[in-house]
This record gives C-alpha cells, sequence and structure tokens, in this order.
C-alpha cells in the first residue's frame, strides 16, 4: 500500500528510547491548555494567595522533571553543584527548552546576597492573559515561579521562587520578575565549598 | 561467576524507592538485611561526596570486608547505590546509566509523586535484565 508507514508500536513506556522528540508545541494549544488550568484552579480557592500557591505547585512538578531530563539529554550527565551554576542553567538550557529563547535577564539582588533575579519582558505564559483590576498583585507568571522552584529544590538549592510584574517607563505591559531568594543552608554550603 | 550485588535506589529525602537483591551467587537469609544496612550506613559518605564533584558516577566510596558500595548521584540528588563484589567498573557506570534512562522515563509519568515507590513490574523486569547483562 503506497504511504503505509509502520511505526514500531512499544508495549510499554519503559521500552520507549528517550529520543530528542518534536522540539515543539503549538502555541495555542498550551495557551488553551493553561488557560484551562487558571480557570479551573479559581473555582477551588477563594482567595489569590491559595491561587498562586496551586499554580505554583503545577509548576513545581514540571520542574523536577525538566531537570532530570535535560541533564540527561543536554549536558551529558553532568550534575550543577554551585549556586552560579545552577543559575546560568535554569537562565539559559531550562529557559530555551521551555520557552524557545533564553531569559532577557539574570541579576543578583543588591539589598540582600541571597537574591537573585530573572526577568522577562513578556513571559510566554502570561501573553494572551490580562488580569482584572480586583485581583491586585496577582501574577499568573506564578506556574513558571513553580518551574524554577522545582528545578533549584530538586538539584539540592532549596528557594522560594515567586513572580512580580515591574512597571517600566516607556512601556505600556510591565516586564516580569521572577525573584529567587535562596535558603539559609544554600549560602553557607557555598561558603563551604569555596 | 556467582556474584553478591544489592541494588538501592533512594531519593532525595534518603527513602529507598526501589530494592533488588541482582547478584547470582545463591542468597543466605540474612545476607539481604545486612547488604541494605551497610548500604544505608554509606548514605552519608555519599551526601558529602556528591557536592564535591560535578559527574555522576561516584566510583567506590566504601568498603565492607571485600563487599564494595558504588554510588552513581542523578541531577535531582536521587541515588543509585550498588553493593557487590566484583571489580568491573565500566559494567557497572554502564547499568547505572541505563537504569537512569529507565528511571527518567518513570519520572516524567505526570502521576508519579517523584520519592514514592517505583511498583512497576515492568521496571523491576528490566532492571533484573540489565543487572544479568553488566554485571
Amino acid at each position: 500500500m503506497i504511504g503505509v508507514g509502520k511505526i514500531k508500536q512499544y508495549s510499554n513506556v519503559l521500552d520507549k528510547p528517550l529520543a530528542k522528540g518534536k522540539q515543539e508545541v503549538s502555541l495555542s494549544a498550551f495557551a488553551f491548555l493553561f488557560s484551562e488550568l487558571v480557570q479551573y484552579n479559581q473555582t477551588q480557592v477563594d482567595n489569590i494567595a491559595e491561587l498562586e500557591r496551586r499554580l505554583e505547585d503545577a509548576g513545581y512538578a514540571v520542574g523536577a522533571r525538566v531537570l532530570e531530563l535535560l541533564c540527561h539529554r543536554d549536558k551529558g550527565n553532568r550534575r550543577e553543584t554551585r549556586l552560579l551554576g545552577i543559575l546560568s542553567f535554569v537562565h539559559s538550557t531550562v529557559w530555551k527548552v521551555l520557552f524557545g529563547k533564553v531569559a532577557d535577564s539574570l541579576e543578583k539582588g543588591t539589598e540582600h546576597e541571597d537574591e537573585y533575579m530573572i526577568s522577562e519582558k513578556e513571559l510566554l505564559v502570561n501573553r494572551f492573559i490580562s488580569i482584572p483590576k480586583d485581583m491586585g498583585t496577582f501574577n499568573c507568571g506564578a506556574f513558571v515561579a513553580g518551574i524554577v522552584r522545582g528545578v533549584l529544590d530538586s538539584a539540592g538549592f532549596p528557594a522560594v521562587v515567586t513572580a512580580h510584574f515591574v512597571p517600566m517607563e516607556g512601556q505600556q505591559r510591565p516586564r516580569t520578575t521572577i525573584l529567587i531568594k535562596f535558603a539559609e543552608e544554600v549560602l553557607r554550603r557555598e561558603a563551604r565549598l569555596g | 561467576m556467582a556474584t553478591t550485588a544489592c541494588f538501592i535506589i533512594v531519593s532525595r529525602n534518603d527513602i529507598p524507592i526501589y530494592e533488588a537483591e541482582v547478584g547470582s551467587a545463591t542468597k543466605r537469609e540474612d545476607a539481604a538485611q545486612l547488604h541494605q544496612f551497610i548500604l544505608h550506613a554509606a548514605l552519608d559518605i555519599v551526601q558529602d561526596l556528591a557536592w564535591t564533584t560535578s559527574a555522576m558516577f561516584l566510583k567506590a566510596i566504601d568498603r565492607f570486608n571485600d563487599l564494595v558500595v558504588s554510588v552513581y548521584v542523578t541531577a535531582g540528588h536521587t541515588r543509585f547505590m550498588l553493593l557487590h563484589d566484583s571489580r568491573n567498573d565500566d559494567g557497572i557506570k554502564s547499568f547505572f546509566q541505563e537504569v537512569h534512562e529507565l528511571y527518567i522515563k518513570i519520572l516524567l509519568n505526570p502521576l508519579y509523586l517523584p520519592g514514592s515507590r517505583i511498583t512497576s513490574s515492568h521496571f523491576d523486569t528490566k532492571v533484573r535484565g540489565l543487572a544479568r547483562k553488566y554485571l
């Protein structure tokens, strides 16, 4: 028969090869799925903090898996043991795989030693979302903050990660900043490793 | 050649999520508990050693009589620990790498809670097959 290809059927997912696969997913499909996720969680909670927490937890599960998969696939089985190493891993590799580009900038906080910021002009997940005035400072980027927290936590760098809108002069839509605040033990271990 | 070998996967929170006696020697009743005890005692050493290197395969890190503990640490700090009496470093490294791929496939399942026990019998079969092949 013309044009019939036989794809090898695998009986169990453990037999399937862990190949690169298709790199890209349709943006509209993702945006639709994400909007449904947000709407579903909105019906389950009665305040904004809880909604942000749920989105973060959803992202956490993604982050834990992304870390293992990317270290195996893209980094040839090298683990990250230093703070700057894991931050640049998140800033370039993770962002590139998830959003197709590296993050706009990675900065160290000036006031506190343990704060770092990843900034993005417009987060992919927020592209089709507008926040109503009565929801105040709620940011759907909490999902991305959850992904970053999942990656950092699984790699052994526990941190509190939050997403904030930062208004910029001359631009209509505010910039989004992911604020990462590392736990005490991370800084102590960094100091110990020298 | 009969080899004794005990393989354990320990999660980030120091909870064993998979255990298997994979040696080809005859199993003694008390040997299994002793093996697990030795592996758990080696966890402290692994903890310190993991932060000093960015490699995943840490070779033999501890000995007990003539048994050697080898460890492989993944990016998410899940430890694969093998207690064995052979000296086949390359075989052990390949074994760890193959099990790592299997582990990632299990982890990618969105319904699998990271850090919980691995109950898939297919996984068990594959790990034992790999052990026979490489060890």
